[in-house]
C-alpha cells in the first residue's frame, strides 16, 4: 500500500505535479557487449510535488536527479511512465502540444557562464519568453524586462549589455528573472548555486526564496551540497542510481536518516565541532558508484552497504514507510538504520582531523 | 559551507553593485573593429583592395582617357617591326600583348573579371555551405551523417579535373567558372559550420531556449548563427584569393574566361609564349594577381585576429 | 587492422563505382548529342553515324552502361576518335611522366612543409619563425601556374642569358633514361607544386607542433631528461604529424589539379597536358578516360593515406 508521502489521495488539488513510474533510459555509445549498451538514467520514479512547497533532490553525480527534472519538464522524452502537470498528462505531448506547457515550467541551469548567449544582449536574453510566445513586443516587452530585472535585485539601466560584463551571481539572477518572465507556477534548479562563491550563494539562495514567497512558486531544487539543500527545501529526496531511495521532511530526514546511504552522505557533512561536542564519526563508503549500465541486482546499494545480507542482493526493496509514526518518511531499504544506530563495527571509521 | 549557513540568515538580496552608468555594452563585433582598426598592416590591405575594386569599376573610363580600347588591336603603334610586343612606353604605360593591346587597359578588365568571380563565388559557397553545415549540424542524426559525408567527398574531390570534365561538354564561360568554383569551395564552409554548431547545440544556452519553447528554426536563427558569423567572415575573406586564385587558373587552362575578353589568366597564358621577349606581358598581370591576392589574405588574417587576439595568428608578421 | 583494412578497400570501391557512374552519366545520358560530341568537332556526319553504330548509342541506356562498365574492367577506358587510336596507349605513355611528377612533388612538399613547420615551432617568435611565416603567405598566395612563369622567367630564361643553363625550360626525360636529367627537367616543375602547398603545411605543422609541444607529457619527457631532439621528434612530431597525414588526404585532388597546372606550364607530355589539349579538341573519351583512371588513382592513394593514419595513430584502428 502506498504511503501518503507519494500518493496525496486526498490531496489531489495540491499536487502540481506526479511522476508516476518514470523510467529514462539512454542508449550508452560506443560498441558495447550484448545487453549492455543502455544507461537506465531514471529507473522507475514515483513522486508527487506539492502547489508551493520545494522539494530538494540530492544525491551522487550520476544518480539521475538532472534527468529526472528534465523529464519532468520535458526536455527529454519518457522512456516510459507518466508525468501529469496540474492534471494534464503531459508524458507523451509532441512539442507543439507542449508548448502551453512551457509557459507554466521554467529551468534555472547551473552553469551561469555557459546558460546565458555570450553574443545577445541581457534584455533580448530576458526577453526571450515574450518574443517566443508572441506575448509582447517593443516598449512594453522593454518595460516588462526592466520589471523583472528589478526584482531580481539588477540595475534596469544594463538592459543592453552583454553577458561578460555581468559577474557569476549577477547572470544566475538573468538566469532567474528569464525563468520567471512567464509567471510559471513550476521552476526546476538544477544546482543553480553550484558554481558560484560560497558568499554569492547565500545571496542567490534567498532571493529564490523570496520569489517564492512572492510569486506562490513550486520548486524542484536540486543540488549535491545538503546544507544548502537543508535551507531551502520543504522536503527532500535522495536518489541513488536512478531510483528515489528515501524522502522525508527535511528536519525529519536530518534527524532521522533511515536508509544507509542518506547517512553517510550526511555524516560526510563538515561541522564546526562545538566546544566540548563529540567527534563525529566519518562513514566511508567502500568503492566507487557502479556504472548505471550495469546496475547491481536486487538493492542497487548494496554492493557498498555495510548492512546488507543475503535477502538484499536479490529482492529489491520497495519504498514505504518505515517508521509507523511518521507516515510521510518513507525509505527503500530492507534494513533501514534505527534511530541512534551505531554504524560503527562493521564500517571503515576515520576520526575527523 | 557554514559560513553559508551564517550568511544565508542575515544577507538580503542585495546584488554586487555593477559599475556605475547606464553604457551600452559593446558587441564583440565593435570590439573587433576598434581593434582592426588600430591594425596598420589591415589598413594598408583595405586600402589596396579599395583601389584595385576602383580600378576595375573604372576601366572604361582608364580606356577613355588613355584612348586605347580593351580588345583593339594597335598593330601599328602597339607591335614593333618584327610584330613583337612593345615594352612600357609613355603612349603605352604598361606595354602591349602579343597582339598590339594596351596591357594597363586589359589588366584594368581584368580586375573586374577577378573580383567579380572571387566574390560572387565565395558568397554563393558561404551561403550553401551555411545552410547545409547548419541543418546538418543541428539536426543530427541520419540527414547529418550523409551530409558530413557528402561534404568530404565533395571536399576530396580532384577539382580541375572535373571542371575540365564538365566544360568539355558545357564549353568555358565566367558563368560556368563561378559555377565551378562555389562547387567546390561550399563543402569547405559546410565543414566548419557544421562543426561549430555541433558545438555550439550542447551549450546550455540552446538547452534553455529548448526550455523555454522556442522553435528550431528559431534556435537556429537567433541563438546559433549569431555565433557562426564571426568565423563565416574570417573564412569568408581567406575564401575569396582562393576564389580568384581558381578563377586565374580556370582561365589560364582556358577553362574560363573566353578571349578576347581578359582575364588575368587568360593574358597569363598567353604571356607563356613570349616571356623571352616580353617580360612586362608576364609580370605586370602577374604583379596584379599576386597583390591582390596577398591583400585579401592578410587582410583574413587581421579580422580573424581582431575576433580572437589570443590565437595564432597564421601569418604573422 | 585486416578489417580496418578491408572496411576501406570496400569503401573505396564503392566511391570509384560513384564516380564512373557519375561521368557515365555525365557524358552519356546528359547530353543530347553524345555521338556527336564523342565523335569531335571537327567530325564529318560519317564519323559520327560510326561512332554511333560502334558504341552503340541506340541502345538503352541500362544495355550502354553494362557495357561501359565491362570495358572497364577490361581495362578498355574508349577510343578517341580525334586521334583514330585507343584512349589507353594515349594514356600509356604519358603516365610514367605525370606520375614522376606528382609522387616528386608530393614528397617534396611534405619535407619542406614539415620541416619548415618544426623549425618555426621549435623556434617561436624567432627570426627563422618569422621568415617561414612570410615565404608562407608569399606562396600561399601565389597561384601555381604564375609561380611557373616566375621560376621559367627568372631561373631558366635569365639564368640563360647569364650563362647559367641549370634549370631547362621544358620538354621530359625518362628515367631510365638518364636520371640526372630526368630530375633536372623535373626540378622547376616539383618546386612549383611543391612551394604553393608546403606554405600551407607549414603553418599546419607549426600550429600542431606547438600544440603537441605544450602537452603535459612533453614535459615530462623532458623532466626526465631526454635530449631535446629526441624529445621533438620522437614524441611531438609523432603526435602532431596526425593532422598533417589528414590533410593529405583531403589534398590528393590539390595534387592533381598541381600536375594538371604544371605540365601545361612546363611543357611536360603528361596526362594533364593531355587532358587540356582534350578540351580544346573536345576530345572526350579522351576526358572520360583520363578522369575514370584519375579517381582511380586518388581512390587508392587515400585508403594509402588511411593506412599511414592508422599506423600513426592506433584509436582509429577500431573500425
Amino acid at each position: 500500500m502506498a504511503s501518503s508521502a507519494l500518493r496525496s489521495e486526498e490531496y489531489d488539488a495540491d499536487v502540481l505535479v506526479r511522476v508516476e513510474n518514470v523510467v529514462k533510459r539512454f542508449r550508452a555509445s560506443g560498441r558495447r557487449p550484448r545487453g549492455r549498451d543502455e544507461v537506465r538514467a531514471v529507473d522507475g520514479v514515483n513522486l508527487d510535488i506539492r502547489r508551493g512547497e520545494t522539494l530538494g533532490l540530492v544525491g551522487d553525480t550520476g544518480c539521475g536527479k538532472s534527468t529526472l527534472a528534465r523529464c519532468i519538464t520535458r526536455l527529454y522524452d519518457l522512456t516510459s511512465g507518466r508525468v501529469v502537470f496540474d492534471g494534464h498528462d503531459i508524458s507523451k505531448l509532441s512539442r507543439r502540444r507542449l508548448r502551453p506547457y512551457r509557459l507554466q515550467m521554467q529551468m534555472i541551469f547551473q552553469d551561469p557562464y555557459g546558460s546565458l548567449n555570450p553574443r545577445r544582449r541581457v534584455g533580448s536574453i530576458i526577453g526571450d519568453p515574450f518574443a517566443i510566445h508572441g506575448i509582447a513586443a517593443g516598449a512594453e516587452r522593454k518595460r516588462r524586462v526592466q520589471q523583472l530585472m528589478e526584482l531580481v535585485g539588477l540595475n534596469p539601466e544594463h538592459y543592453n549589455r552583454f553577458p561578460a560584463e555581468f559577474s557569476g551571481g549577477q547572470r544566475q539572477r538573468i538566469g532567474v528573472a528569464r525563468a520567471l518572465a512567464l509567471n510559471p507556477k513550476l521552476i526546476v534548479c538544477d544546482e543553480p548555486v553550484s558554481a558560484l562563491d560560497v558568499s554569492i550563494q547565500a545571496q542567490i539562495i534567498n532571493l529564490l526564496h523570496d520569489l517564492q514567497d512572492e510569486f506562490r512558486l513550486t520548486y524542484i531544487f536540486i543540488a549535491h551540497d545538503l546544507l544548502v539543500v537543508r535551507h531551502i527545501s520543504d522536503r527532500i529526496a535522495v536518489m541513488y542510481l536512478g531510483k528515489i531511495v528515501e524522502l522525508a521532511e527535511t528536519e525529519e530526514l536530518f534527524a532521522r536518516p533511515r536508509h544507509p546511504y542518506t547517512n553517510a552522505l550526511l555524516s560526510a557533512i563538515p561541522v564546526i565541532e562545538e566546544d566540548g561536542g563529540g567527534r563525529r564519526q566519518r562513514i566511508l563508503l567502500q568503492g566507487d558508484v557502479p556504472s548505471p549500465i550495469d546496475p547491481p541486482g536486487g538493492c542497487s546499494f548494496h554492493p557498498r552497504c555495510p548492512k546488507a545480507q543475503h535477502r538484499c542482493s536479490g529482492e529489491e526493496p520497495p519504498l514505504e514507510v518505515k517508521l509507523s509514526d511518521r507516515p510521510d518518511h518513507v525509505a527503500a531499504c530492507h534494513f533501514p538504520v534505527e534511530p541512534g544506530e551505531d554504524l560503527g563495527f562493521t564500517w571503515q571509521r576515520a576520526t575527523e582531523p | 559551507m557554514s559560513e553559508v549557513l551564517a550568511r544565508l540568515e542575515e544577507l538580503p538580496t542585495s546584488p554586487a553593485e555593477p559599475p556605475p552608468g547606464a553604457i551600452e555594452g559593446r558587441s564583440p563585433w565593435q570590439l573587433a573593429w576598434a581593434r582592426l582598426r588600430r591594425d596598420r598592416v589591415a589598413i594598408a590591405c583595405a586600402v589596396v583592395i579599395v583601389l584595385i575594386t576602383s580600378v576595375a569599376i573604372l576601366a572604361p573610363l582608364i580606356s577613355l582617357l588613355l584612348g586605347h580600347e580593351r580588345d583593339t588591336q594597335y598593330l601599328e603603334t602597339g607591335l614593333t617591326a618584327e610584330g613583337l610586343p612593345r615594352g612600357p612606353s609613355a603612349q603605352f604605360l604598361f606595354g602591349t600583348d602579343d597582339l598590339g593591346r594596351d596591357v594597363l587597359v586589359r589588366i584594368a578588365y581584368g580586375a573586374q573579371v577577378s573580383l567579380l568571380a572571387g566574390v560572387v563565388a565565395s558568397f554563393v559557397a558561404v551561403f550553401v555551405g551555411v545552410v547545409v553545415g547548419l541543418t546538418a549540424g543541428y539536426f543530427g542524426g541520419a540527414l547529418d551523417g550523409f551530409l558530413a559525408r557528402f561534404m568530404d567527398v565533395v571536399l576530396s574531390f580532384p577539382f580541375l579535373l572535373f571542371a575540365i570534365a564538365l566544360v568539355s561538354i558545357v564549353g568555358p564561360s565566367l558563368r560556368v567558372a563561378i559555377g565551378i568554383i562555389a562547387f567546390f569551395s561550399w563543402a569547405a564552409v559546410g565543414r566548419i559550420v557544421r562543426g561549430q554548431t555541433l558545438s555550439i547545440k550542447e551549450k546550455e544556452y540552446i538547452e534553455a531556449a529548448r526550455s523555454l519553447g522556442a522553435s528550431d528554426v528559431r534556435i537556429m536563427f537567433v541563438d546559433i548563427f549569431p555565433n557562426l558569423l564571426a568565423p563565416v567572415l574570417v573564412y569568408l575573406t581567406l575564401l575569396i584569393p582562393a576564389a580568384i586564385v581558381f578563377e586565374a587558373t580556370l582561365s589560364f587552362l582556358g577553362l574560363g574566361v573566353v578571349p578576347p575578353t581578359p582575364s588575368w589568366g587568360n593574358m597569363l597564358a598567353d604571356s607563356l609564349s613570349f616571356y623571352r621577349v616580353a617580360w612586362w606581358f608576364v609580370l605586370l598581370p602577374g604583379a596584379a594577381l599576386l597583390t591582390t591576392t596577398l591583400a585579401f589574405n592578410l587582410l583574413g588574417d587581421s579580422i580573424r585576429d581582431a575576433f580572437d587576439p589570443r590565437g595564432e595568428r597564421l601569418f604573422r608578421r | 587492422m585486416l578489417r580496418f583494412l578491408a572496411r576501406r578497400i570496400l569503401l573505396g570501391l564503392v566511391v570509384l563505382w560513384v564516380i564512373t557512374t557519375v561521368v557515365f552519366v555525365m557524358f552519356f545520358v546528359a547530353p543530347s548529342n553524345v555521338a556527336g560530341l564523342i565523335a569531335g568537332r571537327q567530325a564529318t556526319p560519317e564519323t559520327v553515324a560510326l561512332v554511333k553504330q560502334r558504341l552503340g548509342l541506340d541502345r538503352p541506356v541500362l544495355d550502354q552502361y553494362g557495357s561501359y562498365i565491362w570495358n572497364l574492367l577490361h581495362g578498355d577506358v574508349g577510343y578517341s576518335f580525334y586521334n583514330s587510336t585507343s584512349v589507353r596507349s594515349l594514356i600509356r605513355d604519358r603516365v610514367p611522366v605525370t606520375f614522376s611528377l606528382a609522387v616528386g612533388a608530393a614528397i617534396l612538399w611534405l619535407l619542406i612543409g614539415v620541416s619548415s613547420g618544426v623549425l618555426a615551432a621549435t623556434r617561436p617568435r624567432s627570426v627563422a619563425d618569422r621568415a617561414v611565416s612570410v615565404a608562407a603567405l608569399f606562396f600561399y598566395s601565389m597561384p601555381a601556374f604564375l609561380l611557373g612563369l616566375i621560376f621559367l622567367y627568372f631561373l631558366f630564361f635569365r639564368l640563360h642569358l647569364a650563362g647559367i643553363s641549370i634549370f631547362p625550360g621544358s620538354g621530359y626525360v625518362p628515367l631510365t633514361q638518364d636520371p640526372l636529367r630526368w630530375a633536372q627537367h623535373l626540378l622547376l616543375p616539383w618546386f612549383t607544386i611543391a612551394l604553393v602547398t608546403a606554405a600551407l603545411y607549414s603553418r599546419l605543422t607549426r600550429g600542431s607542433m606547438l600544440d603537441v609541444l605544450g602537452e603535459d607529457y612533453i614535459r615530462t619527457a623532458r623532466a626526465k631528461g631526454l635530449r631535446e631532439r629526441r624529445v621533438v621528434y620522437r614524441h611531438g612530431l609523432r603526435s602532431a604529424i596526425t593532422p598533417v597525414v589528414t590533410q593529405f588526404g583531403i589534398d590528393l585532388g590539390t595534387l592533381l589539379g598541381g600536375v594538371i597546372i604544371v605540365e601545361n606550364v612546363f611543357g611536360l607530355p603528361g596526362l594533364g597536358q593531355l587532358a587540356v589539349q582534350s578540351v580544346t579538341t573536345q576530345d572526350l573519351p579522351v576526358i572520360i578516360g583520363t578522369v575514370v583512371l584519375a579517381s582511380a588513382f586518388i581512390v587508392t592513394a587515400n585508403i594509402l593515406v588511411d593506412i599511414c593514419y592508422a599506423i600513426l595513430d592506433p584509436r582509429v584502428r577500431v573500425y
